[in-house]
């Protein structure tokens, strides 16, 4: 293949792959920017997969695009409960619902689906290439040539940056999260922000799962976000806490994804495993790089 | 009513809670939750064999890991990477178990062990290393090694420990010189016994000892433990971080040479992520995480029994499990005094205390 399809097809699967991650990341920005650090991420992307795939087989993608978004907000408001109402530990709150989750959509997928489940056919997101912009070489199809999904990760980014610094919502939420007992003090109903945020990264989540199912892989599988829940959330680390820091971030690992799907092309006798594994090592090595000179927000995780 | 009598009430509550939502959506979704909650029983504790040879093989792995998590919970240190430290653990056992044949048992047994706790301990070397030279999240660091442990289980299954045939990802067996010594008639082999001593020795060092009082202290304040200034707490979670992963490593081997004897993806149901729930459970108390283990271990047991027998999927307990856990930090919640649970919904819609707080 000529350098200038293969790169283009690099970068268009890095997108690709990128966007869930970017959407249920950008979702967490949120959450945590608030104070409260939700594991229940992967469940909550999970049970958006799922739902996405029951929704689209009825009645359309978008039909299914909606339920996913729904069932994460629902999720993340039995997160809330138990975490802000109850103030129970953030940690095993989110373990148990992604726990749930994961026997929740295996049960559900196959009672509706049977054992076997596979071949399923769904009516998916289909690229919307952007008039003159998706013609420019190699980013063109990259950027401009995605399903629906992207272009509102891609647009979520400036709503939520904007959204966070530059209003008094924003403000409020980050000093809740920052130092809940001052925020509160200073008359900000500090649950119902982190409540609040915690149901926005539900929604996001439960989108990530959509496009997931809808725009990237076609089909449902059990345990089919394979634990991008939680990449999502090294992503915010390694972001610092920024909407575009995480955007970043997000996309770096996603080309790294996508280097696997590059190299099986080159046709190179390097073990497949190894570009697994490899964008976990350089998020690793990020992190080593880069958290030690930056703060999370002071009360995250506190009960 | 004593502390200890409310727990053993919640606790079983919590069960009833979680079995009652899993029998309810089974009936929602055309089952006959009869059947399946029979056979969930039966396949835990319907014979000396299903509690022997699936109930106690299962729950393991999960007291082991859920010990070590307990240690490093109570120190502070969020280790959720079990699951990698436990396949670290898994492919040395499996090198180590195939090279072992010409020692005598005891001595083989004992090398694949300790191979195993040692791999776990360099697993997790990485990020107590992260953690203490550039303050990287351990709960970040172990979670993002636990992927690339998956891929290097897969890599060494088609390469270097693949089967002799070469067709199979998987390892051969490992010599039986090397394998853990059972209870006859049965499939429990001894690492209940170390899972046990595990316990015992956990609750000594928590109660008895310095060390233990130092951790305790670290984890519930590590500003005052400092303070104090005969504390170092950032040394004394790092130290916890690292024997949580050398004990999943353990686990690890003790898979590995008791039940599996050979090497494979998807060794592990994911015994690393339901052992946080089984350490939590437990309250981060020995005793706590040996009846969360065991708890688990049934319901993960009897599982398989409700799937063959009654045709519902395995993977319907973890709802159990995650009721369960919910149920648990609710009724915490009220026993605290926080609030109660109808304050609890009102303030999580942010109707009843938006407006004060």
């Amino acid at each position: 293949m000529e350098p200038v399809a293969l790169a283009g097809g690099f970068f268009a699967a890095a997108v690709r792959v990128a966007t869930p991650l970017l959407l249920a990341a950008t979702g967490e920005t949120v959450t945590q920017r608030s104070g409260v650090m939700n594991l229940g991420l992967e469940g909550m992307m999970l049970a958006g997969a799922l739902t996405a795939t029951l929704g689209a087989t009825g009645s359309g993608p978008w039909t299914g695009v909606g339920l996913a978004i729904l069932a994460g907000i629902l999720l993340a408001g039995v997160f809330a409960l138990v975490t802000i109402g109850a103030r129970a530990d953030q940690v095993i709150a989110g373990t148990a619902i992604t726990l749930g989750a994961v026997g929740l959509t295996g049960t559900i997928y196959r009672q509706a689906y049977g054992a076997g489940g596979a071949g399923l056919e769904l009516p998916t997101l289909a690229p919307i290439p952007v008039p003159v912009l998706s013609t420019i070489p190699v980013l063109g199809p990259a950027l401009f040539s995605q399903p629906a999904p992207t272009y509102i990760a891609l647009l979520a980014v400036p709503v939520v940056w904007w959204l966070l610094f530059r209003t008094r919502i924003g403000l409020a939420l980050r000093a809740t999260g920052e130092t809940a007992a001052v925020a509160r003090a200073a008359g900000v109903p500090t649950r119902l922000v982190r409540t609040a945020a915690t149901l926005v990264g539900g929604g996001f989540a439960g989108l990530a799962g959509a496009t997931l199912v809808l725009a990237q892989v076609g089909t449902f599988a059990e345990r089919m976000t394979a634990g991008r829940g939680y990449v999502a959330i090294a992503m915010v680390v390694l972001g610092r806490w920024h909407p575009v820091g995480v955007a970043v971030a997000t996309l770096v690992f996603g080309a790294a994804m996508a280097l696997q799907f590059l190299f099986q092309t080159l046709g190179l006798g390097v073990p497949y495993q190894l570009f697994l594994m490899l964008p976990y090592v350089l998020a690793l090595l990020a992190l080593a790089g880069v958290v030690g000179r930056v703060r999370a927000p002071g009360d995250l995780g506190k009960v | 009513m004593s502390g200890r009598l409310q727990g053993w009430i919640v606790g079983a509550g919590a069960l009833a809670a979680g079995l009652a939502a899993l029998a309810l959506g089974l009936q929602l979704a055309g089952y006959d939750a009869a059947a399946a909650l029979g056979a969930l029983w039966s396949g835990a504790f319907g014979s000396w064999y299903a509690i022997t040879s699936a109930t106690l093989v299962r729950a393991v792995p999960l007291v082991v890991i859920g010990l070590g998590l307990a240690l490093a919970f109570r120190a502070g240190a969020f280790n959720i990477g079990a699951e990698g430290q436990f396949y670290a653990g898994a492919i040395a056992a499996t090198w180590l178990g195939l090279h072992a044949g010409s020692l005598p048992a005891p001595l083989a047994v004992a090398v694949v062990l300790s191979g195993a706790l040692l791999a776990g301990a360099l697993w997790v070397a990485v990020p107590v290393l992260l953690r203490v030279r550039y303050g990287v999240l351990e709960v970040i660091s172990t979670l993002l090694l636990n992927f690339v442990a998956e891929a290097t289980t897969s890599l060494v299954v088609q390469g270097p420990l693949q089967e002799s045939q070469g067709i199979y990802p998987q390892s051969d067996a490992i010599a039986a010189s090397a394998r853990l010594p059972m209870l006859p008639g049965t499939r429990l082999h001894g690492g209940i016994l170390l899972a046990l001593a595990g316990a015992v020795l956990l609750r000594h060092l928590f109660a008895r000892t310095l060390w233990g009082f130092q951790l305790r202290a670290v984890g519930l304040g590590p500003r005052a433990a400092a303070i104090s200034g005969r504390i170092d707490s950032r040394w004394m979670a790092a130290a916890a971080l690292a024997v949580s992963g050398a004990i999943a490593g353990l686990a690890g081997g003790i898979e590995v040479a008791g039940v599996s004897y050979a090497l494979f993806q998807n060794l592990s149901p994911g015994y690393g992520f339901t052992a946080i729930a089984v350490a939590l459970l437990g309250r981060l108390h020995p005793l706590g995480v040996l009846l969360a283990g065991l708890l688990f271990g049934a319901l993960e047991a009897g599982a398989g029994a409700m799937q063959r027998e009654a045709g519902v999927p395995a993977v319907a307990v973890y709802l159990v499990e995650a009721v369960v856990i919910l149920v648990v930090l609710l009724a915490e919640s009220v026993r605290r005094g926080g609030m109660t649970a109808l304050a609890a919904i009102g303030s999580a819609t942010g109707v009843a205390r938006g407006a004060r707080n």
